[in-house]
């Protein structure tokens, strides 16, 4: 039954990117876009992977969407199509070669949920063995995030606090008493 | 949007309770999912459907750039913060145990919950200060 249900949820997402990729209406390939990311958070949480899917589903289908939206409206609400069959001949061999690249390196990687994994073998366990009495706070993922990772995500921070200051610096109508 | 009657009244209806929805992912990032930065996303998209269907000057009106230049920075300097508090109360650079000289778990939960209220702070600002300046340069 889940297999079902993984199997209909990946298909749902290779549809959505061909109709995004043959749409030529901005607007609507952004609202494709959050219903992507939608679908991808329903299979994060298949994967049991919360966290992840609760970010997928705020950042992708939430703020990006709204960010999208908001571009789109600074620019055309249509694609201009041009016919360019050569760049076009060449883009498809770029993609086609890069993805048959990424799924021959999947071959090599351990299978779902194997316990041998270098994943589960390498300082995870000693997360999961000592965080309770070290932390002790019942979302592992937190402890990890906030506090044995607590340089990753300051740096993290730091990049989103870059980004924000750039976009303000770039496009921001700044007048001469410095508001 | 302003000619969108039922948009207007239902997005009313329904900000209070995104912003709240916010805070509760904030707090509660110790004990479910969630954390500072899906709570900060979450934060900056309710006043951001606020600017798209009452208009962007009452959004700057209610959240001047002023104030989310503050919350840019301060987030950050909260997280970066807590860091020197540490190195202060005699531990490492972000060992949250030393903050509580009588429990580690404690000063554990004290760092945590203040880091991620930096990363949230900054995140829904930075978002918010994004949407403004896109939205405000539509506008002219």
């Amino acid at each position: 039954m889940e297999q079902i249900i993984d199997i209909l949820l990946l298909l749902l997402v290779v549809a959505m990117a061909i109709a995004m990729a043959r749409l030529t209406n901005l607007i609507a390939i952004a609202i494709l876009g959050g219903v992507y990311s939608l679908v991808l958070a329903s299979i994060y949480v298949l994967l049991d992977a919360v966290d992840v899917a609760f970010t997928e589903a705020a950042v992708g289908a939430g703020i990006t969407l709204t960010l999208m939206l908001a571009a789109i409206s600074l620019s055309a609400r249509r694609e201009r199509l041009r016919r360019r069959p050569v760049r076009n001949a060449i883009a498809v061999a770029a993609c086609s070669v890069v993805a048959a690249g990424m799924i021959y390196a999947s071959l090599e990687m351990p299978h779902f949920g194997d316990p041998d994994a270098p994943i589960h073998t390498h300082v995870a366990p000693r997360y999961i063995e000592a965080s309770p009495e070290e932390i002790g706070v019942p979302n592992m993922v937190t402890s990890i995030l906030a506090s044995y990772r607590g340089y990753d995500t300051l740096g993290e921070t730091t990049v989103i606090f870059t980004a924000g200051i750039a976009v303000l610096a770039l496009l921001w109508r700044w007048r001469r008493d410095g508001r | 949007m302003n000619e969108h009657l039922i948009v207007r009244v239902v997005t009313k209806m329904l900000v209070p309770f995104v912003l709240l929805f916010a805070i509760y992912v904030q707090m509660h990032g110790d004990f479910g999912p969630g954390g500072g930065f899906q709570a900060g996303v979450i934060f900056a998209t309710g006043f951001i459907v606020y600017g798209l269907v009452f208009g962007i000057e009452r959004l700057i009106k209610a959240l001047p750039l002023r104030i989310l230049l503050f919350g840019i920075s301060g987030g950050l300097l909260l997280y970066a913060g807590v860091g020197i508090a540490s190195l202060f109360a005699g531990g490492t650079y972000l060992d949250y145990g030393v903050l509580d000289s009588h429990d580690p778990v404690h000063g554990q939960h004290l760092g945590i919950l203040l880091v991620e209220l930096g990363v949230g702070i900054t995140v829904a600002s930075v978002m918010t200060a994004i949407f403004i300046t896109f939205a405000e340069r539509w506008h002219r």
